[in-house]
């Protein structure tokens, strides 16, 4: 079945007609090229002409019109993004080895292990065409995390959609979770966490971002270069196909309008045993050490991977497009460039090496075809039969794109959205909070996401330690000595619309409590931007906020970005989806034996509360519930959840907590709630003195959404050191119940019981009721 | 043939790796944690390599394409175990999990097939099954009747077989494992699991190899809860095929 580059056909005279060389664009200077169509703006057009002292080539206007799209190029973002760069401490750094700019980031875990993780966004493919932007999304960042030499440990997918009765959301939650489950069950890879939020902004633009992280020894890091004038350049696995053409130009990097036509076309179509049998094969290669440099084909294809491995490495490359393996071979020079087919690798490989390479290939059945090689002139050549058709200076392409600095302003309407707090309904008796607990549990953010995420696999390779519905995935890297890393991901677009700046830091603070939670301590993040359009002032300053208090939110954290993704245009008929910074962040284990689960099981067990009750609601899931958006975020206040999160990893590691759940949307009430349906388990809960101390009602207690709180279970002979640990670093800490196996009911006493049957029942129905 | 093993720890069992395997390394952690030696088996061989009981992982060999299981069948390595799996109560111990039980069915080792899930989609939960049959070569470890529980997860999990077929299979004890409460995927009379007449060749669709280490396994065991993520009720198969090969 193994074709290779001997087996290929030769270019027919087909192929050769209208071939528009670099002679035959130096002899036709007027000629005209249709740089609109593919996404170009006629001073970006220009600035090509400039550099090139010509016109471009079909092929070399394909090259730059997908390499300098926003979604390749960053060029609205990166004056905002230097910020990452700007406010890192060296002490910060202490656990990077590779930072932003790479194909992911790579964090020290101690032991020689390193761990490489990455989110990215797989938003408008997944509008047009759910299951395959779903699954390509998972594609796409898999092969980012192998780029790097790592083996792929784990996934998580962090999701919005519109509202849960909308006509069209069943189409996205379908298409999307079995696209998701489709593709990351066939790799092989453990999905163990993520989000799942409804919102009627994001109806005409869900949000499929997906995170992957992977596992690999200090000296396994690979980097996207090609060095070594006279090294072979290899493009490997799938062939190339017409599918995804423009996918990073037309389709990412810009709104989605009635009027336009289908995109559907642009979408990339996955195969997952390709990319099965492509990670082995990668694993492989990096074992044997037969490749000096590696780059996965995403976004602008072999325009993106030739240009960046040039620009990396020694400058220059030779490359001979008609030997490129092709599924359609009426594929035009611009449309292989330019082309997005999944599952395929460029490597570079020393001329001694290329044996090896090619019996590794064979082994696993994996078509490859050696395109070229590595030159010292500073120039991408690419020749079509021989013909010249690209000469170009990679790094014109890949690194001096066009640079915005857009303009932005605060949005006029905000002063009077700020001022707009919550005051609606506050239920005060027994009776009407123990109702809304249970619509609370119910609502479609809150309830149980089993639905979903029993689609996915959380068993495969055997390493999960934790995954959902705790509050972060944890995974073992290391059998021997049961080192592992916690993931979670986090972001609240509601918080980002009423303050962008306080959002941002907020989406941080909860990921990072979340790890902490667990008991990890946290060391790096890794963000995903989904944001409206940037050529809209208010969304550009969204964005600017976003960056500024996230950039903040991290050195006052002391954990640095190291890489991520920005997806903007996520805008439907000049409606802006909410702004969302995804966060994630990883934290670090010396043994994951002694992760914290959510909920607790032992009887007696004493539950405490830590952190101080506000009167928070404006933008909680309660205000939501009752259609209202507006006021100030909560607090977040990081110094507290420095210490707090000192305090959850401590009791962790010395054994002091048996449960942790951290508090976030729906308060105390969905804490408590989630804690003990985790395992079935009772308990009995006073919050009459909670509200004495922070003088807030019943109501605010259980429904506020302040931060920097979490609830844990403490056996009863370690009670007294815990209370030791915290009062030394001086946190609020109140003992507010104990575990109770036997009531099988949480029992907030002197207000209401909820039997854990009719709670879960609630809890359980919601997503089934409308998708199943 | 190679000496008998005569301990545990001596006992060879093959793990076999197809292009889209993705369990084989679980399956080969639970054969160590279960005291024996994992050998991998790579699908283009024609070598068992002296291996004393071989196990067929899950995955989606092939991506499954054509069918679950249909390409598989034809490896040169499945060419061997088919062969030495035929020759009766002491022939080559085999066990299918998952697409590994597909693969078996193809290769006409066991019979029916697994369609797809009722429901239509993927589907991963902790699950509970009764131990039907405590005489095969997997399953000596239990007594008839245990209940375990261990992961399910799949998308063509649905076993079906004629009626004559599965007449068959009950009246001959060949039902190995069955679902108890809900049935999760539309299989014919709750069935998990059955094994050949010999009892040497067993195939099920939930993963064992999943539930063999505490803290990495499903949140309960059949007989109770046992810690997160603590439930280590698949063992047993693993142990039961390395003490049978030691006595």
């Amino acid at each position: 079945m193994t074709l290779n580059s001997s087996a290929a056909p030769a270019p027919s005279e087909s192929r050769k007609f209208n071939i528009d060389t670099v002679a035959h664009a130096t002899d036709t200077p007027e000629l005209e090229l249709p740089w609109a169509a593919l996404g170009l703006k006629e001073n970006e057009f220009d600035r090509v002409v400039e550099i090139l002292g010509r016109r471009p080539t079909a092929a070399e206007l394909a090259m730059y019109s997908v390499m300098w799209s926003e979604h390749c190029s960053y060029k609205s973002s990166k004056v905002h993004l230097k910020q990452f760069g700007d406010k890192v401490t060296d002490a910060m750094k202490k656990h990077l080895l590779v930072g932003i700019g790479e194909n992911a980031g790579v964090v020290d875990i101690g032991d020689g292990w390193a761990v490489t993780f990455k989110v990215e966004s797989h938003n408008h493919p997944s509008f047009v065409e759910p299951y395959q932007g779903a699954a390509t999304g998972v594609g796409g960042i898999v092969r980012d995390i192998i780029s790097m030499g790592a083996r792929p440990v784990a996934i998580m997918d962090p999701l919005r959609f519109g509202a849960i009765d909308h006509p069209d959301t069943p189409r996205l939650v379908h298409g999307i979770v079995s696209g998701i489950g489709g593709y990351g069950n066939s790799l092989g890879l453990p999905n163990i966490g993520g989000e799942v939020v409804f919102g009627s902004v994001y109806q005409g633009n869900p949000l499929v971002n997906a995170l992957a992280v992977g596992v690999l020894r200090h000296e396994d890091i690979r980097l996207a270069n090609a060095s070594g004038v006279g090294n072979k350049v290899v493009l490997f696995g799938a062939r190339t196909g017409g599918d995804g053409i423009g996918g990073a130009s037309v389709l990412a990097s810009e709104s989605f309008d009635a009027d336009k036509p289908s995109k559907r076309p642009a979408v990339q179509v996955g195969d997952p045993f390709a990319e099965k049998v492509l990670i082995e094969c990668c694993l492989e290669l990096f074992k044997a050490s037969v490749v000096e440099g590696i780059q996965d084909l995403g976004a602008a294809g072999i325009s993106c991977a030739t240009s960046e491995l040039a620009s990396n490495g020694d400058g220059g490359m030779h490359v001979e497009l008609t030997d490129v393996l092709l599924r359609d071979p009426s594929l035009t020079p611009g449309e292989i460039l330019m082309s997005e087919s999944q599952e395929r690798m460029m490597a570079v490989v020393t001329p001694a090496n290329t044996a090896a390479f090619e019996a590794i290939m064979e082994k696993w059945n994996v078509e490859y075809s050696w395109l070229g090689e590595v030159t010292d002139t500073g120039r991408l050549i690419i020749e079509w039969d021989g013909e010249k058709i690209v000469d170009v200076d990679p790094r014109t392409v890949a690194h001096d794109g066009p640079v915005y600095n857009r303009p932005f302003h605060r949005p006029s309407w905000l002063d009077a959205l700020q001022e707009d707090t919550f005051d609606g309904d506050r239920p005060a008796d027994g009776d009407a909070l123990r109702a809304a607990v249970l619509e609370l549990m119910a609502a479609p953010n809150m309830c149980s996401k089993d639905w979903i995420t029993n689609q996915y696999d959380r068993f495969v390779q055997g390493n999960t330690a934790l995954a959902m519905p705790d509050d972060a995935g944890v995974v073992r890297v290391d059998e021997e000595t049961g080192l592992g890393v916690a993931i979670s991901t986090d972001a609240n677009g509601r918080y980002s619309y009423l303050n962008p700046y306080e959002g941002a830091r907020l989406a941080l603070a909860e990921a990072y409590r979340n790890v902490a939670t667990t008991g990890a301590k946290p060391l790096a993040v890794t963000d995903c931007l989904n944001f409206g359009s940037p050529e809209d002032p208010e969304v550009m300053w969204q964005f600017a906020e976003t960056v500024r208090g996230l950039a903040d939110a991290c050195h006052e954290l002391g954990v640095p970005v190291t890489g991520g993704n920005v997806s903007l245009y996520n805008q439907t008929g000049g409606v802006a989806i909410h702004p969302t910074p995804v966060v994630g962040v990883l934290g670090v284990f010396d043994d994951v034996a002694r992760r914290t689960p959510s909920g607790w099981r032992d009887d007696g067990q004493a539950i405490y509360l830590l952190g101080t009750t506000r009167n928070e609601l404006d933008g909680s899931e309660w205000a939501n519930l009752r259609g209202h958006l507006g006021g100030q975020p909560p607090v977040a206040d990081l110094t507290a959840e420095k210490t707090l999160a000192a305090i959850l990893v401590n009791s962790s590691r010395d054994g002091m907590i048996d449960a942790a759940h951290d508090l976030s949307e729906g308060g105390l009430a969905a804490a408590l709630s989630e804690a003990a349906l985790r395992f079935g388990v009772g308990a009995r809960i006073g919050i009459d003195e909670l509200c004495e101390r922070d003088g807030v009602d019943p109501f605010t207690a259980l429904f506020s959404e302040s931060q920097g709180r979490a609830i844990v279970s403490v056996a009863r002979s370690e009670e007294v050191r815990f209370n030791d640990m915290c009062t030394a670093r001086n946190y609020p800490h109140l003992r507010i119940g104990v575990v109770d196996a036997e009531n099988g009911a949480l029992d907030v006493q002197g207000h209401f019981t909820l039997p854990l049957g009719e709670l879960r029942t609630a809890h359980e129905a919601t997503l089934p009721d409308h998708f199943a | 043939m190679r000496p008998e093993a005569t301990t545990l720890d001596s006992v060879r069992v093959g793990i076999v790796t197809f292009p889209g395997s993705l369990d084989d390394r679980d399956a080969a952690r639970a054969v160590r944690l279960a005291g024996g030696i994992s050998v991998p088996l790579w699908h283009g061989e024609h070598d068992l390599q002296g291996v004393d009981a071989v196990v067929v992982p899950g995955g989606f060999s092939y991506g499954d394409y054509l069918r679950a299981g249909a390409i598989s069948r034809f490896a040169p390595l499945m060419e061997q175990i088919t062969m030495a799996a035929s020759g009766g109560r002491d022939a080559l111990p085999v066990l299918g999990i998952c697409n590994g039980f597909q693969v078996l069915t193809e290769a006409h080792l066991l019979p029916g097939s697994m369609i797809k899930n009722n429901h239509l989609h993927f589907l991963c939960r902790d699950q509970r099954l009764r131990v039907e049959n405590s005489a095969t070569a997997w399953t000596s470890s239990y007594a008839a009747g245990d209940e375990i529980i261990i992961p399910l997860k799949n998308q063509d999990g649905q076993f079906v077989a004629d009626e004559r077929t599965l007449d068959e299979l009950e009246g001959e004890g060949r039902v190995v494992f069955r679902y108890v409460g809900d049935n999760p995927n539309g299989s014919r009379r709750d069935i998990a699991g059955i094994s050949n007449a010999a009892g040497n060749v067993v195939g099920l669709m939930p993963h064992p190899e999943h539930a063999v280490e505490a803290g990495f396994g499903p949140d309960s065991s059949a007989a109770g809860q046992v810690g997160v993520r603590g439930g280590t009720d698949g063992l047993g198969i693993f142990t039961s095929v390395l003490k049978k090969l030691v006595n």
